[in-house]
């Protein structure tokens, strides 16, 4: 995508069809740190990579709980991300307030793609949200991980990830997803955490590195403790040496011909994450 | 409102003087007219509704009757509902008021329908919905003349619960709505247990309806119950109870007084 004379304003196509300045927002998610979501029949599982601006400053939040029921993972410009959570807080809490039980995961989802993200596609005074959304969620009829685009797509998923170097994690997804269904809590946690350590590019994971979140049938939102996460790695991580060197050039292998957007996090604009 | 002092005579320099006190909201508002806009008093009404879970579910009583004041004006209102797939709605008080209701949420369940995502309003949702709706009317002073009984059944589990016009809300075993409340309450209370059969349930609603036929003077001999489960809402036809005149006193009143009646 090379600068052309169509991409000034959201409000202009291009003769091809596109709208640029939609399509580079969706760039911007894939400037932003990874973010992982899985889900099986009961629990869904968010996780992102902790990145902070330098080593004297904390991490930026990346994961938010909505509700009990559901959470979200962004990827792209945070602040953006973060006004949108509080779109999705106010919906849901609005909800429960008139109706008294959480609101469906599914409703939530295409509310947030028509009034917040498509509206903004088509007012020449407004832009695009430039964050990517992983909602994940529970409702009547089963668990759920939606994406939501800033286009105002979305589309629902078994597993999926977004961000920088996300490609790695989607592939080793790709090769695991047909048994998330079945999968147990602590089986979805391992695969998030190491689809999280896939796009790590050989960094050793830490817990630190990391956050994850889950949500299930009689589990409500919450984060997993740093004690939890590196207990789940250890058990990975302390495997012999032929394991852990498979794992990596796999890696190495899948990330090569990713994004450029990932290469250099220095080249990164201080807003994005 | 008007607050008329005694004009002084001895002093000219009093006048005559007006006060109205205003009831500071937006809605009900400082003059008369706008007063004839919201509900003062109910004009048609209706009786009696009560109802209790059971083993299957929720059963439902209410006579047909519609009273203007103390006649006994229409004999074919239907005073139960069912609301969408899972609930049934009964609502004692002003009739028009209940159709109002009852249009609110034909458009809350229309809205429901038409997300087609596999989610759907149970009596829980709908009972907090009508909650709020009353609670805000009676904030505004212009509320909805009624005293609602919602019932349903939704994966499983039944449920039973009220709102009167004031927006108190709340759930139990079983509910009585106006007179139901002093007569069939004490009833329920002694004889209601759960997992009620149908059939016992049925002869219970009936012992609670025979005495508020006898002793409310709103209710006709024509009712309906109105079953609800998980395949869904059956409102029965309208049937009378049997009664029973021939106490020994009734036969010749009189007996004591003469003259009187």
């Amino acid at each position: 995508m090379f600068r052309n004379q169509y991409d000034t304003d959201v409000t202009t196509w291009s003769p091809t069809g596109r709208l640029f300045q939609v399509e580079y927002a969706m760039e911007a998610v894939k400037q932003g740190s990874a973010a992982i979501g899985l889900r099986s029949r009961s629990h869904v599982v968010l996780a992102s990579v902790n990145k902070a601006q330098s080593e004297l400053s904390s991490h930026q939040r990346k994961i938010f709980k909505v509700d009990d029921h559901i959470g979200v993972a962004i990827a792209g410009l945070t602040a953006d991300g973060r006004v949108l959570s509080r779109y999705m807080r106010s919906e849901s809490i609005n909800h429960s307030f008139t109706y008294e039980s959480p609101l469906p995961v599914g409703r939530l989802v295409v509310r947030l793609a028509d009034k917040a993200q498509q509206v903004c596609t088509q007012r020449s005074w407004k832009r695009p949200y430039g964050v990517g959304l992983l909602v994940g969620g529970l409702d009547e009829s089963g668990a759920h991980l939606y994406y939501n685009c800033p286009s105002g797509n979305y589309f629902e998923y078994q597993a999926f990830a977004i961000g920088s170097r996300s490609q790695a994690a989607k592939t080793y997804l790709e090769r695991r997803f047909e048994s998330f269904n079945e999968s147990s809590r602590e089986d979805l946690i391992k695969d998030a955490i190491l689809a999280i350590r896939e796009t790590l590019q050989g960094e050793t994971l830490k817990s630190s590195l990391c956050t994850v979140s889950v949500l299930g049938v009689d589990e409500p939102f919450h984060f997993l403790d740093q004690e939890s996460i590196q207990k789940v790695i250890d058990t990975f991580e302390k495997v012999p040496e032929e394991e852990e060197d498979g794992g990596e050039a796999e890696a190495e292998a899948a990330a090569a011909p990713t994004e450029q957007g990932g290469a250099g996090d220095q080249d990164v604009a201080p807003m994005e994450m | 409102m008007f607050l008329l002092p005694v004009s002084f005579s001895i002093n000219a320099d009093y006048f005559f003087l007006q006060f109205t006190i205003p009831i500071d909201n937006g809605d009900s508002v400082k003059n008369a007219e706008a007063d004839s806009q919201r509900t003062l008093y109910p004009y048609v009404t209706g009786t009696s509704i009560v109802a209790i879970k059971y083993k299957d579910g929720v059963l439902m009583a209410s006579d047909m009757g519609g009273s203007y004041g103390s006649t006994l004006r229409y004999k074919n209102i239907e005073r139960m509902k069912a609301i969408g797939k899972h609930s049934l709605l009964g609502a004692s008080g002003e009739i028009s008021d209940f159709q109002e209701i009852l249009r609110y949420l034909d458009e809350l369940v229309l809205n429901d329908n038409m997300w087609d995502d596999g989610n759907s309003l149970g009596p829980k949702e709908v009972h907090n919905y009508l909650t709020r709706v009353m609670y805000n009317r009676r904030n505004k002073f212009n509320p909805l003349w009624n005293t609602l009984v919602l019932g349903g059944v939704k994966n499983g589990e039944s449920y039973l619960g009220m709102v009167s016009m004031i927006g108190v809300s709340f759930e139990d075993n079983h509910v009585a709505t106006g007179f139901g409340n002093h007569l069939a309450r004490p009833i329920l209370r002694d004889e209601w247990h759960a997992d009620l059969s149908f059939e016992d349930g049925v002869k219970l609603l009936e012992k609670c309806m025979r005495v508020l036929l006898y002793r409310d003077r709103s209710a006709i001999n024509k009712l309906q119950i109105a079953k609800i489960t998980e395949e869904g809402v059956t409102v029965s036809q309208p049937y009378s109870l049997k009664t029973f005149w021939e106490f020994k006193a009734f036969n010749n009143p009189t007996a004591g007084a003469e003259g009187s009646w």
